[in-house]
């Protein structure tokens, strides 16, 4: 066994284990620490490799890909994270779908290696322009609305077959490369495909299958080169992804097929009944002081804080009741926002404690005996025709409980409907309040009149 | 080429990636996907084996070099984002 094989499975070891302590809050920095190790030890022991001749330029790669690298990791703001790491997985996907038409040019492999490599640059360029688009849509360069049109599916469907008909000839005569250049466009062009009618509040759902995908691209190229470690990490990589995905799924109630070809929140079919029903709304001097004399608030975030960047604001105003003596908690649901754990980072930038934030299944026996829910941005996961109404689009989808608390505070900008579409029967309640403002200020102007009520 | 062997393995590292990412707390989701999104950039291995290959052509060499470049740059910044993000999380707040 030489050196680099030692490496390489020392580097996987440490992947594992760096899995293994990101479980937990407390142990998860140490697992960043070793991944990095593990890459480290990967890298090195590629360069070590005595087929390793050409170092200049690989030296030169890895400089310029830090260069890139570090000011993207370190200038993004941290509600650009989903897009951050839409970007970097279009970059990861990328690579591996290169390295797989290089390694195809080079030997035209045959049997199983060429099915891995097909495999390899299906999934890479295929998630290059997925993740892209995925990029685009939650920095809102493109629309984050889904784009459909009829027959659609079917298109897409008719496309992948063509893709994997194609990949089915370049395996069985793969000197044939006149095909390839179509089989890499036709990849391309199905992500571009597969991402148009997915909406920005399905993202967290995309954004893991693609991490998905970008992992076993990276797996197949172990099988193709025949190495070990690369297997293991893509394997990793690609379970987390997918149990990511399901987790989303579930918070949704909704099936993998739904997700991606649904066009959901496009087509507004559900019954729209539009005449103004009264709302109450309460100015911040009223709110703030509902909200000083309660004893339970669980402040429940969206998508919405994070445009607003509430989050700032919103642990001031944690802080400000907290020291009147209320008890606040926040209440996080698995799809608020735009990845997985989204309000989480944000909350925990604003240094709101992590023990504050309580997942959807712990809080809500607990929102009935609250005096306060106050929602900062969040629409369908607080609705209650999820429950109610069976011919709701988000009918079955588990939802924070918020109408059951005594009062419940909304901060909105106007009454318009969520990202599905839907009207929010909460916002008629007789226990609501409607708070409309901009998020950040209205908190702003919260925190202010509950500081003047401690002086006063 | 030993492929069964293969399989072996990425049957077992499935399994064990599902395990282990099961027990991770909903809390820690995003720096997750961003850490697993960075370990995914091992295809910096196979890039450096395209491109410093001792019998390498031309097209594989410049494929390759643009493949290190941009597996680095989902290593580097996936790793970095990943700390940042988890250097925020605390448990009390460090002044009062």
């Amino acid at each position: 066994m030489s050196i680099f094989q030692a490496l390489y499975i020392a580097a996987a070891a440490l992947f594992i284990l760096a899995l293994k302590w990101m479980s937990a809050p407390a142990t998860s920095r140490r697992g960043v620490i070793s991944a990095e190790v593990g890459m480290l030890l990967a890298v090195v022991g590629t360069l070590l490799r005595h087929e390793i001749v050409n170092y200049e330029w690989i030296v030169i790669a890895l400089l310029v890909g830090t260069a890139i690298g570090i000011p993207l990791a370190i200038l993004m703001p941290m509600t650009a994270v989903p897009q951050r790491t839409a970007i970097s997985q279009a970059c990861g996907a990328f690579a591996s779908a290169l390295i797989g038409t290089a390694e195809y040019y080079r030997l035209h492999p045959h049997g199983f290696t060429m099915a891995a490599l097909t495999i390899e640059i299906l999934l890479g360029f295929l998630t290059t322009t997925a993740s892209l688009m995925a990029f685009g849509k939650l920095h809102e360069i493109l629309p984050s609305r889904p784009i459909v049109y009829r027959g659609q599916n079917y298109v897409n469907l008719g496309l992948f077959c063509v893709a994997v008909i194609i990949g089915g000839m370049i395996i069985a005569n793969p000197e044939n490369s006149a095909l390839f250049p179509f089989f890499a466009g036709l990849a391309l062009l199905f992500g571009v495909l597969l991402i148009i009618p997915i909406g920005g509040a399905d993202m967290p759902t995309v954004i893991a299958l693609l991490n998905s995908y970008a992992g076993l691209s990276a797996c197949a190229m172990g099988f193709a080169l025949d190495n070990k470690l690369l297997i293991i990490a893509g394997a990793l990589d690609g379970s987390s992804g997918f149990i990511l995905s399901i987790i989303m799924c579930r918070a949704m109630n909704r099936s993998f097929t739904n997700v991606l070809f649904g066009g959901f929140g496009q087509l507004q079919t559900y019954g729209g009944t539009t005449e103004a029903k009264p709302v109450r709304s309460a100015s911040p001097e009223e709110a703030a002081s509902i909200l000083s004399d309660a004893r339970s608030v669980v402040v429940i975030p969206g998508y919405g804080m994070a445009v607003a960047q509430a989050q700032h604001k919103i642990r001031e105003l944690y802080d400000a009741l907290t020291k009147r003596g209320v008890d606040v908690r926040f209440a996080i649901h698995p799809v608020a926002g735009r990845m997985p754990g989204h309000m989480n980072v944000l909350l925990a930038e604003a240094d709101v404690p992590y023990d504050k934030l309580i997942e959807m299944d712990d809080i809500n026996p607990e929102l009935g005996m609250t005096d306060v829910a106050l929602i900062v941005g969040a629409n369908d996961i607080v609705n209650p025709a999820a429950k109610n109404d069976p011919s709701s689009p988000i009918a079955g989808m588990p939802i924070l409980d918020a109408y059951k608390s005594r009062t419940v505070m909304i901060i909105k900008r106007g009454m318009s409907a969520g990202f599905a579409g839907i009207d929010n029967e909460l916002y008629y309640m007789p226990n609501t309040l409607m708070l409309f403002g901009d998020a950040k200020s209205f908190v702003a102007s919260l925190v202010k009149e509950i500081g003047a009520a401690v002086l006063a | 080429m030993n492929y069964e062997l293969g399989l072996y393995v990425f049957m077992l590292a499935a399994f064990l990636g599902f395990e282990l990412i099961r027990k991770v707390s909903p809390l820690l989701h995003t720096p997750l996907m961003s850490l697993t999104n960075a370990i995914a950039s091992i295809s910096v291995v196979g890039a450096i084996l395209i491109s410093g290959d001792k019998d390498a052509t031309t097209l594989s060499r410049v494929l390759g070099f643009i493949a290190v470049v941009s597996a680095t740059t989902n290593l580097v910044s996936g790793y970095l984002i990943t700390d940042r993000m988890l250097k925020m999380f605390k448990k009390r707040e460090p002044k009062k």
